[in-house]
């Protein structure tokens, strides 16, 4: 067993030098090659987590909380393994585990993080025995991979089932979805939420994904909508309420594309804090982060800290200089983000050019229908703050057809499918010391930094993954991933 | 001309940007000089459905199919079908297709009675059909494709009064065997196609839109727009136009 282990890790190590050789980032190789040498590879590294593992699923979010409990587990002072380059399936975790242990099969950790899929959360728990388990919201996402959203919902309470014993569920309460996992469920929940004066924006309801229970088919009531499906709830079929949160945020001010300050309260008092990520969904993230590191013991004290000192990994929302300009770039994949995006930019006075990259690649997820269900109108009637959308990608046709029923007029529309000279078009357009705006599914993100890059604007994301690890401070830990990808 | 768009169950019905089909057909209609209005109908409304020029309906899952399928059924299925029957277009997809056949079979044999406004019969499949779909159709009297994209475990089987949509190039379409998509009664159209559908075959949303015209007004034919984007749309939503989705295979499929 123990050989089969160390037969596995090598393997596996073998296999990630190979990747970075041929500068295949974020590969799944090396987990493939682990599993295939010793099944139990994953189970076996786990279980070395001194305070054990963290699995974080959901539709939105997954990466940004894990990056969050990442800076608050950090300033704490512990050492992590954790899988963060979006490869996160089963064989991402065996593949990240695998980078954190030694060449003797040995992994000196306290925490591992997990960031999950929904539908491999039973394989996932299975293999990890995780102490907390966290879900941040259901929304639709790249159906065509997963097929319908409730079997989204029954993955993950599947998995929730087989959670072991002394394990505790962390649950957004403002999503009923998720809300509803902790119904009947045979472990202790820790729930967050917000607390919000007013009845919300609304933002983005007419595209809510649940209006009606899933447990009875009632239709809820709102008190409030925060956004989405999001919000103060009931059923008033099968009593559903929304559970009240043990950890929420209160007086959320948004500072446009700056962050938020708000008021973090916890079972043990509150605190003030001035987020740096922008956007109702970061404050989502937030409070999810602290449930997860509060669940895990962490002082309160060592939370705000954390989370204040936070910079985000590559790609997910982040400046880098370019010629002069900077560009911002932040994720977009499905309508309930992607509205949230445009709140932000819609935040403030600034005129912010834009520059959507859309590609249907698998990890993009190869439906773009979904492009219909985001409020682009909202963004064509917003004349002087959006002055031009450059539309790229692989299926920039597609976007350029919905920006162009949204309302966009021509002379503020921009068709250029390659990545690289939309980039030049976008920037063109942007004055010296500006910022481009850049709004990319995934692949078309990883295209776009790989063109920065041969600029010689940016690193590679695996370094830049690593730089910023190094930023939060576990690049020295027995777990940093950083130095087994070099020691294979 | 106003022109009066019913959109059926908007609150429930509506998967993979279904409502984009709405939005095209208000759009287009403008364009073309007339005067649309969208009237949302939802669960418990009554309404005259011969009054309505248009009628679309999107799709939904299986809770939501569940939640609709006694009020269409019941409060609104003789109206639509009296509808039809009097050449008002109707667009339905994906699973309103399905729930405007006879029945859909579920995998336990379960039978879930549909409008039967078209000839169709549908049965639950072992797997999903998914992915991009291109389809020829002659509805409008020269040969057009279709593009879409089609997520469904059900498959669909045309009876004898049944007319398929069109015919499948690269695809499942109804059923995965039989090379048909989608089914036409008069001037009712089902299909699988989500993609959303009518803003990247503009063609098919000026049809149901000159069907409609022409019931109200009589032989007018609607001018041409400029489909430069949507064409390009059409082109990059073609399987098979571009294949881009190759590479990355060989050594890793070996894993």
């Amino acid at each position: 067993m123990q050989g089969g282990l160390w037969l596995a890790v090598l393997a596996g190590k073998a296999a990630i030098r190979v990747c970075r050789l041929l500068g295949w980032g974020g590969s799944t190789l090396p987990g493939r090659v682990a599993r295939r040498v010793h099944r139990g590879v994953l189970r076996g590294l786990a279980s070395q987590c001194r305070r054990g593992t963290v699995l974080i699923s959901g539709t939105n979010g997954k990466t940004t909380t894990t990056a969050m409990l990442s800076a608050i587990l950090s300033r704490a002072g512990l050492s992590l393994v954790h899988n963060r380059t979006g490869a996160n399936l089963v064989v991402g975790l065996a593949a990240a585990f695998v980078e954190g242990a030694d060449l003797l099969g040995r992994l000196r950790a306290d925490v591992g993080l997990c960031e999950v899929d929904e539908a491999s959360v039973p394989a996932a728990v299975r293999e990890l025995s995780p102490g907390v388990a966290l879900v941040t919201n259901f929304f639709r996402d790249q159906l065509d991979r997963y097929g319908e959203l409730a079997h989204s919902v029954a993955a993950v309470r599947r998995g929730l089932e087989l959670l072991p014993e002394g394990a505790t569920a962390v649950l957004n309460a403002d999503d009923p979805l998720v809300a509803g996992l902790g119904r009947g469920l045979n472990r202790p929940v820790v729930y967050f939420g917000l607390e919000e004066a007013g009845p919300g924006t609304g933002a983005g309801f007419e595209t809510a994904d649940i209006r009606h229970c899933l447990q009875c088919g009632a239709e809820l009531r709102y008190e409030q909508v925060y956004y989405a499906h999001l919000g103060r709830y009931s059923c008033p079929g099968c009593g559903l309420v929304r559970p009240q949160p043990q950890v929420l945020a209160r007086d959320v001010q948004p500072r446009g594309t700056r962050g938020s300050d708000l008021v973090l309260v916890h079972p043990g008092g509150s605190l003030r804090l001035k987020l740096p990520l922008p956007g109702r969904f970061s404050v989502y993230n937030a409070l999810a982060a602290a449930s997860a590191a509060l669940s895990l013991g962490v002082d309160p004290g060592e939370v705000v800290p954390g989370l204040e000192g936070f910079s985000p990994w590559f790609g997910r929302m982040e400046s880098i200089g370019l010629s002069g300009r900077r560009a911002f770039f932040t994720l977009v994949k499905n309508p309930s983000g992607f509205n949230q995006v445009i709140d932000m930019v819609l935040g403030d006075e600034e005129p912010k050019p834009l520059l959507i990259a859309i590609n249907d690649l698998l990890a993009d997820g190869q439906d773009v229908s979904w492009l219909w269900d985001v409020d682009f109108e909202r963004l064509a009637g917003a004349a002087p703050a959006i002055p031009v959308v450059v539309a790229s990608g692989i299926r920039a046709a597609d976007l350029a057809v919905r920006l162009k029923y949204a309302g966009l007029g021509p002379s503020r529309l921009a068709v250029e499918p390659d990545l690289g000279r939309a980039l030049k078009l976008g920037l063109e357009r942007v004055p010296p010391g500006g910022t481009l705006y850049v709004l990319p599914t995934y692949t078309a993100m990883l295209g776009l930094r790989r063109l920065i890059h041969r600029g010689g604007f940016a690193r590679p994301f695996w370094e830049a993954g690593r730089a910023a690890r190094a930023r939060a401070g576990d690049a020295g830990a027995g777990g940093g991933g950083g130095r087994g990808g070099g020691g294979g | 001309m106003r022109l009066v768009i019913c959109h059926l169950y908007p609150d429930i019905m509506n998967l993979y940007g279904d409502r984009g089909n709405v939005i095209a057909l208000d759009r287009r209609a403008r364009w073309h000089g007339l005067e649309p209005v969208v009237v949302p109908v939802s669960l418990g409304d009554a309404p005259d459905f011969e009054k309505f020029d248009l009628i679309f309906m999107g799709g939904g899952q299986d809770r939501e199919q569940g939640l609709i399928t006694a009020d269409l059924l019941q409060a609104k299925g003789p109206g639509i079908k009296a509808a039809v029957e009097a050449g008002v277009p109707l667009l339905a997809i994906c699973g309103a297709y399905q729930l405007l056949g006879h029945y859909y079979r579920t995998f336990a044999g379960e039978v879930l009675p549909g409008l039967g406004l078209f000839d169709v019969r549908t049965e639950a499949g072992p797997t999903r059909i998914i992915g991009d779909v291109l389809a020829e159709s002659k509805l409008s009297g020269e040969s057009r494709t279709l593009v879409g994209f089609e997520n469904h475990s059900g498959r669909t089987f045309l009876g004898p009064g049944a007319v398929p949509l069109g015919r499948v190039l690269v695809g499942g379409g109804n059923n995965g065997r039989d090379g048909t998509e989608g089914a036409v009664y008069r001037n009712a159209l089902g299909t699988y196609l989500h993609g959303s559908l009518l803003p990247k075959n503009p063609w098919l949303a000026d049809y149901l839109l000159g069907r409609a015209v022409e019931r109200r007004r009589g032989g007018v034919r609607l001018a041409r727009l400029d489909d430069a984007l949507e064409d390009m749309a059409h082109r990059a939503a073609a399987p098979g136009a571009a294949r881009r989705r190759g590479g990355g295979g060989g050594l890793l499929g070996f894993f």
